[in-house]
Parts: structure tokens; sequence; C-alpha cells
């Protein structure tokens, strides 16, 4: 009895601890700035400043709309892109006998072994000789080739029922055939998980989008948002209220589809 | 013509493969190999090289001051990030694995940050939550107890921004790992635990000591590893929580940081450097992976 209360009261507490963050998102996003930078600490603001969305979207020395649309066009085409390219080398190399297909497999696994920001600096050279700078492509291309989701794909489609695939075939249809008829189609709920994880890890990278987009039109919100933050005296308001923004999006796919990003994490326990 | 079943096979696997071979090779091989080829050239403000250094910009990093010192940030971090998520996140998947109700409403609460950016956790970590003015909450709520406020990001003795920067990312990421903790002990099979309290194991601890902890090995091991090679490429909070329009400060810079100043930066702009530096890093990477991998048998029980 004693121990269970213990236990509720550390959650409880724990869960608050978790959740102050994005009350100071929401508080800070909706107050003066005079409120915001008061010695004497209000729990909510006194009035909603709900003029900060227009003062927010009318600057001019940070196109923050812009971003975000950006943002929103690289997360789609690489998820798109990456789940086309990467099922299709998991499939294949789970399912399409083929003398190449270990040591194919072992050259995706050894580049595993290097952690992606290492690779920064070299990808950075390759992308800037290709001329792809502050460019979509260059934003977006790199991060479709991810030995990861192809290392998932391929231990899932392993696991895949052959006897499915033996039926599409004496059906007469062709490896291509299968793959799209069948395997694909079952596949949902793995191919979401991989999805939402790919957008997630899309929307919020800072590192490679800070050193690719040098151009402000190309600039993804998070660079956006470091942009504003790095900035001479920041207006914490607009910050604070563009940073509430910034993961509108994404808490709201992540409640939709959370069953399928705990399934997907649990399934591979993959990194974050 | 007809082609056999096996040149059909063949054929098809190159369809499936290749389009996923020619990137891995274009933005994963060739960009290492340019690397490696850069570290042994003179390459400042582009990134073709120029003049052939031997190994000049190797020993020029390793005399380096910054940059031993960025792999000495990365250690302290390392010691306290991986601990403390360890125990956190185990403290926090068997709370709420031995709840009755409410199960998914603490699960969602605690996963809910990794939805967040560190970009976003930064700037309120920074400018509101350990603020160094009397506004920050903070420092608001040791002014309730009249402790004058506290310049967190600023101070270095004792060095108060490690607080800053280590609770940011424990935020971020203790709710996955408590994911994987939870579907590891959804998984440890109940007979065990029948079995332990007929043979009398009555205290709490004894089940956790002899059942509990032995069942999430593999898991523990994944999540001590994956938390060092997640705290080797900090990068995001450390540049927006340190970092500010007037630069770096010389404290608190973790590898990565440094390279991209050195090779990036508005001073340097030393690609061939830059280039040696991220070589060393990959090599002391994938020792340490080696090692804990050994030390762990991390080959054995992750099968």
């Amino acid at each position: 009895m004693i121990r269970a209360t213990l236990r509720w009261s550390a959650l409880v507490i724990a869960a608050v601890l978790f959740l102050v963050p994005f009350y100071l998102l929401l508080r800070n996003g909706l107050s003066s700035r005079a409120e915001i930078t008061s010695p004497d600490w209000t729990f909510w603001p006194e009035r909603l400043h709900w003029e900060n969305f227009g003062r927010l979207f009318d600057r001019q020395d940070v196109p923050f709309a812009r971003s975000l649309l950006n943002s929103a066009i690289v997360a789609v085409l690489q998820t798109t892109g990456l789940i086309v390219v990467c099922s299709l080398a998991g499939y294949g190399l789970a399912r399409v006998p083929c003398r190449y297909a270990k040591p194919v497999f072992y050259a995706v696994l050894a580049t595993l072994m290097i952690p992606a920001s290492v690779t920064f600096l070299p990808s950075f050279v390759v992308v800037s000789t290709l001329g792809w700078l502050s460019d979509f492509r260059g934003l977006v291309i790199p991060g479709l080739f991810s030995a990861f989701s192809v290392f998932l794909f391929r231990q899932y489609f392993l696991d895949f029922p052959k006897e499915l695939e033996d039926a599409g075939q004496v059906d007469g249809l062709s490896r291509w055939g299968v793959f799209r008829r069948i395997v694909l189609p079952c596949s949902r709920g793995f191919l979401a998980a991989i999805a939402v994880i790919t957008v997630i890890g899309s929307w919020n990278a800072f590192l490679w989008p800070l050193i690719i987009a040098q151009d402000p039109d190309s600039w993804t919100v998070q660079v956006a948002l470091s942009g504003l933050l790095t900035a001479q005296n920041p207006q914490l308001d607009l910050l604070f209220l563009a940073a509430a923004l910034s993961i509108a999006p994404i808490v709201l796919l992540f409640a939709f589809l959370q069953r399928y990003l705990v399934q997907g994490v649990t399934e591979s326990g993959l990194k974050g | 013509m007809t082609l056999s079943r096996k040149a059909r096979d063949t054929l098809a696997f190159w369809g499936f493969v290749g389009p996923f071979l020619i990137g891995l090779v274009v933005f994963g091989y060739l960009p290492i190999g340019w690397s490696l080829y850069l570290s042994f050239f003179d390459a400042r403000n582009t990134v073709t090289p120029s003049v052939f250094v031997g190994l000049d910009n190797y020993v020029r990093m390793l005399s380096d001051g910054p940059f031993l010192a960025s792999l000495g940030t990365f250690s302290v971090f390392a010691a306290f990030i991986v601990p403390l998520t360890f125990v956190l996140s185990l403290a926090l998947a068997l709370g709420v694995h031995q709840l009755k109700f409410a199960r998914a409403f603490f699960r969602s609460v605690f996963f809910l940050p990794f939805a967040c950016s560190y970009v976003v956790a930064s700037l309120i970590w920074k400018t509101s939550l350990f603020s160094g003015v009397r506004y920050g909450l903070a420092n608001s709520v040791l002014g309730l107890f009249g402790v004058d406020p506290v310049a967190w990001t600023g101070t270095v003795h004792p060095p108060l921004y490690w607080i800053v920067l280590v609770t940011a990312r424990l935020w971020l990421q203790l709710g996955f790992y408590v994911i994987l903790f939870l579907a590891a002990l959804q998984r440890i099979p109940r007979h065990l635990y029948e079995a332990a309290w007929l043979d009398g194991a009555k205290s709490g601890w004894q089940v956790f000591r002899y059942i509990t902890l032995p069942q999430l090995r593999a898991t523990s091991v994944a999540v001590l590893l994956l938390n060092l090679i997640n705290a080797y490429q900090a990068f995001d909070e450390f540049y927006n929580i340190l970092g500010d329009s007037r630069g770096y400060p010389p404290y608190g810079r973790p590898p990565l940081v440094y390279l991209y100043y050195t090779s990036l930066g508005s001073g340097g702009q030393d690609l061939g450097r830059g280039s040696a530096g991220a070589m060393i890093l990959a090599m002391v990477i994938a020792l340490a992976t080696l090692l804990q991998g050994r030390l762990f048998r991390f080959d054995r029980s992750a099968s």
C-alpha cells in the first residue's frame, strides 16, 4: 500500500516535470515580452497575445513561414524516397537469391559502424562538389540511403510469411509483382512505423541542414529557430511561439500514430 | 530468348538493391574516401586539396589543445549522461510497468519529448528554464527560498552549465529508453517470478536483482551502447545552448562542435584539418564500440 502510494507520487512528480517545458513553450509564446522577462513569475499571461502570430510571420529577417514549408517538403520527399529505396533494398537482400547478397549485406553493415555525424564533413564535401548547397537536392537526397533502414527492412522481410509469396509466384507473378501486390500491402504497419520515425528524424534534423542550407530561403525550421535563438537580443515571445508552432505538426502526428511509433521502436531497438 | 531462372533472380536482385547501392557508394563510401584523401592535404576555404602535407593535419590535430579538450568534454558528458539515463529510464519503466491503470497515459507523457527537437529543447532550457537572469523558472523557484539568481550557462566554476546540458538531453531521450525497457519487461515470462516466489524470494529487491535485471541484459547493453554513441554525436544542444551571436565559449566544446567550427566556421574553414579530426573521431568511436562490445559481450546477447 505504502509502496504503491510512493510509486504513484514518484510517477506523478516525474510526469509533471516532463510536462513543464511544454507549459513554458505555450506560456511564453502567448505572453508579451514584458511578461516573459518580468522578475515576478506569473503562471499564465494576463491576456493571451494572439497578435504574436502576425508579428512572427511579418518578420523580414527570418523567413519563418518559408522555413516551415521547406521542412514539410524535405520531410515528405525524404520519407517517401527513403521508404521506396530502402524497402526495395531490404527485400532484395532478404528474399531474392543471388550470390552477391552476402557481400552486399556486409558492405551495408560496415557503414552502420560509422556514426552518421562523423561523416558530416565528408558528405558536405561531396554535396558542395555536386553544387547542391542551399538546394532541396542537398537536403533530401543524401538522407535517402540509410543503411540502418535497409537493415531494419531486411530483418522484417526475413520474417515475412513465405507461403504468401509462394502463392503469388504460383499465380504467375514476377518477383516485382510479388513485392508490389503481396508483400507491400501486407506490411502497412511496418511501413507506417518507419515513416513516422523518418518524418520525425527529418523534421528535427539540425546539423545537416545547418551546413547545407546556407541561403536563408532554404533554411529548414530548425535552422530558422537556431538563427532566432543565437541572434543578438532575440525576441523571446516570437521565438517561443515559433518553437511551439514548429513542434505542433510533429506532436499531432505523434498523437495519431504513436501506436506505430512504439511498435517500430520496440521491434527494432533503434536510435533516437 | 528466355533467361534462366537464376539469371532472372540475379537481374531482379540488382533491380531491388541497385538504387540503394548507388546511393550508398556516392553518399557513404565516396565521402569517407574523399575525406581520408583530404586529410593528407592542405585544404583551406576549399573542398579540393592543394598541397600534400602527409600526416601534418593529424599531428596538428593531436597536439592541438582544443581538440584534445573536446574529447575530454565528451568523456565528462558521457560520464554524466550514460549512467543517469540508464538508471532513470529503468526506474521509470519499472514504475509504469507495475501500474494497474493509466499505464498508457504515463507512457505517452514520458515519450512526448521524443517528438521535440534539440533546438526547441535548447531554446526552452537556455532562455526560460535555466535563464541566467531573475525571470528564469529555475531562478524564480530558487528565489522563493531566498537564493540569488544563478548564471546557469555561464558559470564554469563550479561547472553549472553541465546541469543545463545534461537535463536537456535527459528530457529529450529518457522516454525512448523507457519504451525499450517497457518492451523488454513485457517479454519476461511470468513463471520466472512465480518460481522465484516459491523459492522464497520475498523482497522486491531480491526479485529485481536475480530475475528482472538478468532478463533485461540484452536491452541494458543496447541502451548503454546507443546512449554512448548518441553522446559522441552531441552537437545540437551544445551549439544552441552555449553558442550565441558572438561565437562559442572556450569551455564545453564536444568534438563535433569543435570540428564544425574548425572546418566550416567563420574563422578557420580548414577542411584538411577538419577531415583529419573526423578520421580520428571515427577511429575513437569504432574502437570504443568494439571494446564495449567485448566488455558486455554484445555479440552474444544480441543474437
